[in-house]
C-alpha cells in the first residue's frame, strides 16, 4: 500500500484545488497515468501516479483546497485490494517527496495581523505591496492581494502573472546571481540546419532552438554542476530536464520540461516542442512536465534583441538566455567577415558555482554549436 | 483562387494562433509577425497550416520572402502557379 | 438633560454620598469653611454640619491616617487630598496602611476608605503643582484606582467608590473644573471595574483616561471629517486595568494609540501597551503608539505648559501617521 500525496508542482506551490478525479476506487493504474486534475496558479495540471497498482479510497473531495503533501489516496496491490484493506488515514498531512520550504517572510515589513491573514489565505507577503506606515504591509494590503489571488476572482493570466511574480521575487531575494555572456558564430549551425531541413517534410523541420537545446543538454555532461538544484547545498541531477520558457500571449510564462533532452535526437526534440508548446500555451501540462526541470533555457527567437539576462527559477542554479540571431562583423584568423551571431548569456547561482564553472559551460555550448553534425 | 480567398485563409490561420488579435486589420505593408507578435514557433505552425490549406510547399529559404501581408499574398500566387 | 460644570457634578456626587449614609463624612484641607480649594464642597458645611464636613490641619499624613482609622472603626470617610501634588506626604499611610492592612490582618481588617485628589495641570501652577501621578498609585496592589475623565464619572464615581469595602483612590481633574457638559438626569450608577467605550469606531482605538478623554473625543471628531471611524476607550479603572475591554477594542480596530498626560516612562500606557502585545499581538495592523506628557518638570509659561501636555491636534496627526 503506497500513499499518494498531493505533489509539489514547482518550488512556489503550497497547495492546489482538486478539480477532478480521473480514476475511481478499484481502478488499475500504471506509473505515469493521469490520476486527477489540479488547479494551481499555473492553470489546470494533470497529475500523474508514480506507481503501478489499484486505486484505493479517494480521500479528497472535488474542489477542496489541498496543501502539498496531503494524502489523497492509496495505491494498493492486487492482494490488498482483494482483501478489502481500508488504509488507516493519518490525522496530519504527511510530507511530500518534493515539498519546498514555505516562502521566507523574514525580511518583509508586515504587521502581525497582516502576517496572520496572509498565512490563513496562503499569500506570500513578498508579492504584496505595503501601504502602511513606512511601507509596512497591512491587513488591507493582504486582503487586496488575496482578493486577486483567489482563483475564482482572478483571470487565468493574472494567476500566471502572480506565479511568475512569486517565483521571481523569491529568486531575486535569495539567489546571488552572477552573469556571463559570450557571442557565438551561428553560421555553421544554421547552414547545417538549412541543409537538413531541405530533406525534411515541413512538419518535421527544425528550428534553431532545438540545436541550442541539444548543445546545452550535451554541455551539461561536461559541466554537471549547472544541471543541479540548490537545496542547502549543490545537488547535481542525473537527468537533463531542460525547462523551456514559453511566453503566453496574454502575458506571463510557462516553463514546461523537455525531459532527458540529452538523450533525444534533434527531431525528437523538435517533436517534443511541437507537443509541449501548444499545451503550455493552453495551460494543459502534466505534472511531470512541470516539476523536474533541472536547468532553464529562454530563447528570444529571431528578430529579437541581442541578449537576455535571466532570473534563475529556484531551486535550479542556472538559467541560459539566447538572444536574437543577427548578422554582425566577425573577426577570425586575422580577417573580418559578416556572420550570423548570437549572444548566449548565463545567469548562475553564486552559492552553487563560481564564474569559472560558468565559463566552462558557455565554452562547451559554443564548441557544440560549431559541430552541428554531432548534435 | 482570388486574393480575397487567400486572405481569408491567412486571417483564419492567424486568428487560430493569435486569438487575441484581429488579423483583418493588417495593412498590406505591415510585418505580420511583428504586428501580431507571433514567435518563430507559432510562425512555423502558421506555415504548416498555410501549406496544408492552400496545397503549396514553402521551403525554409522562402520564409524571409513572406514578411508582410502583401508579400505573402504574392508569394502564395507564385507558388500556386508553380504548382500548376 | 441638565447642563453643568465638572465641579458641580463632583459636588452633586459628594452630596449623594453624604445623603446615602450617616457614616459618610468628608475630611480635608479647607473643605468646610472655605468650601474646598476648587469650591467643590462649597455649601456642604452648611448643609451637613461640621461633624460631616471636617476641616483638618495641613498634615496629609495625619488626616489620611485619621481617615484610615475611622474606616477601620466602621465609618465611611472620604479623604480629600487637595491635589495629587501633596499626596506624597500621605504615601506611607496609603501604601503601608490603607493598601496593606487587609493582607497584614489575614483578612480581618478591611479599609473602606475613599481618597479623592485633584490631578494634572491646574493652569500655570508650575512644576511642583501640576503632576499627573496616576501611574504611581496604579502600581500599588491593595488599592483600587479610578479616574473621572467625564462629567458622568465625576458625578457617579464617588458613591460607587464608597460601596467598595476596600480603599479606592479617585482622581479628579483641576483643569476640567469649569468645563460644562450635558448630562442625563438621573444618571445610572457606574461600574468602577469596567472601562467604557465613549465613542465607537472601527479604524483606530484611542485608549486613554482622565484628562485625555475629552481630548481624544475632540480628535476623533476631527478625524471623522476624513472618514476615519475612531474608537475612544476610557479606561476609567487604572487598577485593575480592564484588559478585556482593551483587547475587544483592538480586535475591532487593529490599531491602538494610547494617550495620557502622565510622563511616558513606566506609565499607564506602558502597561496597556504591554497587555495589548501579550493578549492580541496578532490582531495588530500597526505598531502601538503612545502620546504622553513631555518628560520635563512642568513649565510655568502658558505656551510651554501647553507644549508639555497632549493636545488634540497631536492626537490627530499621530493617528494619521498610523494609517500610513
Amino acid at each position: 500500500m503506497i500513499p499518494y500525496q498531493m505533489p509539489s508542482l514547482g518550488a512556489d506551490m503550497e497547495s492546489g484545488f482538486l478539480r477532478e478525479w480521473k480514476v475511481r476506487p478499484g481502478d488499475t493504474v500504471k506509473r505515469g497515468d493521469i490520476i486527477a486534475e489540479v488547479e494551481t496558479q499555473k492553470g489546470i495540471i494533470d497529475i500523474e501516479v508514480f506507481d503501478d497498482g489499484i486505486v484505493g479510497q479517494l480521500l479528497i473531495k472535488v474542489d477542496d483546497k489541498v496543501p502539498v503533501g496531503t494524502l489523497m489516496t492509496h495505491i494498493l496491490t492486487k492482494e490488498e485490494a482483494a482483501a478489502g484493506i481500508k488504509p488507516e488515514i493519518p490525522a496530519s498531512p504527511q510530507v511530500a517527496p518534493m515539498v519546498s520550504p514555505p516562502p521566507s517572510v523574514r525580511h518583509v515589513k508586515a504587521s502581525p495581523l497582516a502576517r496572520k491573514v496572509a498565512e490563513e489565505k496562503g499569500i506570500d507577503l513578498v508579492s504584496v505591496r505595503g501601504t502602511g506606515p513606512d511601507g509596512a504591509i497591512t491587513r488591507e494590503d493582504v486582503e487586496r492581494a488575496a482578493y486577486k489571488t483567489s482563483p475564482a476572482e482572478r483571470s487565468v493570466s493574472e494567476n500566471v502573472r502572480m506565479a511568475v511574480a512569486a517565483a521571481m521575487s523569491k529568486s531575486n531575494r535569495e539567489i546571488p546571481h552572477y552573469y556571463l555572456a559570450t557571442a557565438v558564430d551561428m553560421t555553421k549551425s544554421l547552414t547545417w540546419m538549412a541543409e537538413a531541413n531541405k530533406k525534411l517534410p515541413l512538419l518535421e523541420r527544425l528550428l534553431p532552438v532545438v540545436l541550442l537545446l541539444k548543445a546545452v543538454a550535451l554541455a551539461c555532461w561536461e559541466v554537471p554542476d549547472l544541471n543541479a538544484w540548490w537545496e542547502n547545498g549543490l545537488v547535481s541531477k542525473d537527468h537533463v530536464n531542460l525547462g523551456f520558457v514559453v511566453s503566453l500571449r496574454s502575458g506571463g510564462l510557462m516553463v514546461p520540461s523537455i525531459n532527458d533532452a540529452d538523450q533525444k535526437s534533434l527531431s525528437q526534440l523538435m517533436a517534443s516542442l511541437n507537443d509541449v508548446i501548444p499545451r503550455a500555451r493552453a495551460m494543459k501540462l502534466k505534472s511531470s512536465e512541470l516539476v523536474q526541470t533541472t536547468l532553464t533555457v529562454t530563447s528570444l527567437g529571431e528578430g529579437a534583441v541581442e541578449s537576455v539576462y535571466g532570473v534563475i527559477y529556484p531551486p535550479q542554479v542556472a538559467l541560459l538566455g539566447f538572444g536574437g540571431i543577427h548578422e554582425a562583423p566577425w573577426a577570425e584568423n586575422g580577417r573580418l567577415d559578416v556572420r550570423k551571431v548570437m549572444t548566449i548569456t548565463l545567469a548562475a547561482d553564486h552559492r552553487a558555482t563560481d564564474g569559472q564553472t560558468g565559463n566552462r559551460f558557455l565554452l562547451a555550448i559554443n564548441k557544440n554549436l560549431q559541430q552541428p553534425e554531432k548534435l | 483562387m482570388t486574393e480575397d480567398q487567400i486572405k481569408s485563409v491567412v486571417f483564419h490561420l492567424l486568428k487560430t494562433i493569435a486569438p487575441d488579435t484581429d488579423p483583418a486589420q493588417l495593412k498590406p505593408g505591415d510585418n505580420i509577425r511583428q504586428k501580431l507578435s507571433i514567435d518563430s514557433f507559432d510562425y512555423l505552425q502558421f506555415i504548416v497550416g498555410l501549406d496544408k490549406e492552400l496545397s503549396i510547399q514553402t521551403p525554409e529559404e522562402d520564409y524571409g520572402k513572406i514578411g508582410t501581408l502583401k508579400e505573402l499574398v504574392e508569394y502564395v500566387f507564385s507558388r500556386k502557379e508553380a504548382a500548376g | 438633560m441638565t447642563r453643568l460644570t465638572y465641579r458641580e457634578a463632583l459636588k452633586q456626587g459628594l452630596r449623594e454620598a453624604l445623603q446615602s449614609s450617616d457614616k459618610v463624612f468628608l475630611l480635608g484641607e479647607d473643605v468646610g469653611r472655605y468650601g474646598g480649594s476648587f469650591a467643590v464642597s462649597k455649601g456642604l458645611l452648611q448643609e451637613f454640619g461640621p461633624e460631616r464636613i471636617m476641616d483638618v490641619p495641613l498634615s496629609e499624613s495625619g488626616f489620611t491616617g485619621a481617615g484610615i482609622g475611622a474606616a477601620l472603626a466602621g465609618m465611611r470617610p472620604i479623604v480629600e487630598i487637595m491635589t495629587v501634588n501633596f499626596s506624597l506626604l500621605a504615601m506611607d499611610q496609603i501604601v503601608n496602611n490603607a493598601a496593606t492592612l487587609l493582607h497584614m490582618s489575614g483578612g480581618q481588617l478591611n479599609v473602606p476608605l475613599v481618597i479623592r485628589m485633584s490631578c494634572g495641570i491646574g493652569r500655570q501652577l508650575a512644576a511642583q503643582h501640576s503632576h499627573s501621578w496616576e501611574p504611581l498609585f496604579a502600581h500599588i496592589p491593595g488599592l483600587k484606582v479610578v479616574s473621572a475623565g467625564t462629567h458622568e464619572d465625576a458625578r457617579k464615581m464617588i458613591i460607587a467608590a464608597l460601596l467598595d469595602p476596600n480603599p479606592v483612590v479617585l482622581f479628579e481633574y483641576t483643569a476640567m473644573m469649569n468645563m460644562e457638559a450635558d448630562m442625563e438626569d438621573p444618571l445610572p450608577a457606574v461600574d468602577l471595574s469596567k472601562a467604557k467605550v465613549r465613542k465607537s469606531g472601527k479604524d483606530l482605538s484611542l485608549i486613554t483616561y482622565g484628562s485625555g478623554v475629552y481630548k481624544c473625543l475632540d480628535a476623533a471628531g476631527e478625524l471623522a471629517k476624513e472618514g476615519k471611524e475612531i474608537e475612544v476607550l476610557d479606561l476609567r479603572s487604572l487598577r485593575p486595568i480592564d484588559t478585556e475591554a482593551i483587547v475587544a477594542s483592538v480586535r475591532k480596530t487593529h490599531r491602538a494609540l494610547l494617550v495620557e498626560d502622565a510622563w511616558q516612562s513606566v506609565s499607564i500606557s506602558s502597561e496597556v501597551s504591554a497587555r495589548i502585545m501579550e493578549n492580541c499581538f496578532y490582531e495588530l495592523d500597526a505598531p502601538v503608539q503612545r502620546l504622553n506628557g513631555l518628560e520635563v518638570p512642568m513649565p510655568y509659561p502658558k505656551h510651554l505648559e501647553d507644549a508639555a501636555i497632549i493636545q488634540p491636534s497631536q492626537i490627530v496627526s499621530k493617528a494619521r501617521q498610523m494609517f500610513g
